[in-house]
């Protein structure tokens, strides 16, 4: 059984991965590199703080378990020379300004009641978890179970063990397909045809383009998202720490720009903070408004950051639904197709639990997670965004 | 003509127009930052890379291979 998967980002490393440990055959194709895009232009959250009730909470459950697991071994298999995936269970605290506090408690609730550890921590705890916070902060709730890994790190590392298992990397562009009888057989790319008895596309943002070009339909849009980095420093700031309005920035359709702080520091002793989400297409210009609004933010949240220097900021493509669920697993339409696209900020922290349920139907391998709500052929994704 | 600065507690001797970094490296160490555990020291040398950052007479995130040496700077290690 060969399985061709389009696009070395983290989805499709994870992917990779689940599929070569059930024994297929595969090829992975990039146009530009293992984590050449949006895997590399994120902060590497893997969250459950930022997840209300729902089918994407219990993915992102079930992934926050997966990671522990799977970064303790994918740093355990390394080979000489590669870099760990720097995995940190550092925890989340989410604070509210001003009369925020009762809707943050409330969410906090929900989220309790499916199994998210959420501790309420008032205006003391809150110092003593985070010295450096800004005064005006008066609650907040801590998510023991927020974890981060170095995004382009833990994709290499994903996809290095898919390779040890005998996963082939190329990097070549897709430009079209081979059908035959309503099934697909083989992906055309610009240096040549490769015969297939599964595509699996995990494009991220660019996978509505190559659903196109591989004889199916999906819809994933592009959302540009900032991150400032700030020069090292030693550490003041021991948790990602965001304010609890990052929630709705996600979940919202709203084209103009959003910005919601994020804060956190790196091992090497950088600061990053985001975060913002814009549709603006493939647009690479007028940057200045998020970095200006998200600066500013972020100096409400941690003052002391008003007197830090910014290194460079970056920013990165987030694929997002229309029903902001991923869309995972058969086309519908085009017999032998997957996608695996679509986790918005959430694909780093999904991967290992979107590998499983693409093994699931690409290969029938067992999962303990309801496929259904993720699949592409859903009635929320002929939403209109 | 010779300065004399600190480093930690180390007193270390330079010459007159060397960098922070130039008496650092010329008192054999090559590391002088420690981040999650590594050891971080000169990487560029032109003052872009940030890795050679260190405190001097109190300020942080001063780039030891841009700031002169003067003598007398009390010039700390930082970890993070």
């Amino acid at each position: 059984m060969r399985v061709v998967v389009v696009g070395a980002g983290a989805i499709g490393a994870a992917c990779a991965l689940s599929l070569s440990e059930a024994g297929a055959e595969v090829v992975v194709l990039d146009r530009s590199g293992v984590a050449a895009e949006t895997s590399s232009r994120c902060e590497g959250n893997i969250l459950v703080s930022d997840k209300a009730p729902g089918a994407e909470a219990d993915l992102a459950i079930a992934a926050n378990r997966a990671w522990r697991e799977l970064a303790e071994r994918l740093d355990a298999d390394r080979a000489a020379g590669q870099p760990a995936t720097e995995f940190e269970a550092k925890g989340g605290v989410v604070v509210a300004f001003d009369d925020g506090g009762p809707a943050l408690e409330r969410f906090a609730t929900s989220q309790r009641g499916i199994g998210i550890r959420a501790t309420s921590v008032e205006a003391a705890q809150l110092r003593e978890l985070e010295p450096h916070l800004s005064e005006a902060v008066a609650s907040g709730i801590h998510y023991p179970d927020d974890a981060q890994v170095q995004p382009s790190l833990a994709t290499q590392a994903m996809m290095a063990a898919a390779q040890r298992l005998g996963a082939q990397l190329r990097l070549t562009e897709v430009v079209g397909a081979d059908h035959a009888g309503g099934r697909i057989t083989a992906v055309e790319t610009a240096d040549g045809v490769i015969a297939a008895d599964a595509v699996v596309n995990c494009a991220g943002p660019w996978a509505g383009t190559v659903a196109e070009l591989l004889g199916g339909r999906l819809d994933i849009r592009p959302r540009r998202g900032m991150i400032l980095v700030t020069t090292p420093m030693p550490q003041r700031i021991f948790h990602k720490v965001y304010d609890a309005d990052y929630v709705g920035a996600v979940g919202s359709s709203d084209a103009a720009l959003q910005t919601s702080t994020v804060v956190e520091s790196t091992p090497a002793g950088s600061v990053l903070i985001g975060s913002s989400r814009e549709r603006v297409g493939f647009s690479p210009t007028h940057t200045l408004p998020p970095i200006v609004e998200i600066a500013a933010k972020a100096t409400r949240l941690f003052p002391f950051l008003a007197d830090t220097m910014l290194l460079r900021t970056y920013f990165g493509y987030r694929p997002y639904a229309p029903d902001h669920l991923p869309a995972i697993g058969a086309d519908g339409t085009v017999d032998g197709l997957f996608h695996a696209a679509g986790h918005e900020g959430a694909g780093i922290g999904l991967a290992p639990t979107t590998g499983e349920l693409i093994a699931h139907a690409v290969l029938g391998t067992p999962t303990s997670i309801d496929p259904t709500p993720f699949l592409p052929t859903r009635a929320g994704l002929g939403a209109v965004a | 003509m010779s300065i004399h600065i600190r480093f930690d507690d180390e007193h270390l001797v330079g010459r007159d127009g060397q960098t922070i970094a130039g008496v650092l490296l010329g008192s054999g160490r090559r590391s002088w930052r420690t981040a999650s555990g590594d050891e971080r020291g000169i990487f560029c040398g032109i003052g872009v890379c940030q890795d050679c950052l260190v405190t001097v007479n109190g300020i942080e995130g001063v780039r030891a291979c841009q700031r002169e040496a003067h003598d007398g700077d009390l010039v700390e290690r930082e970890t993070r």
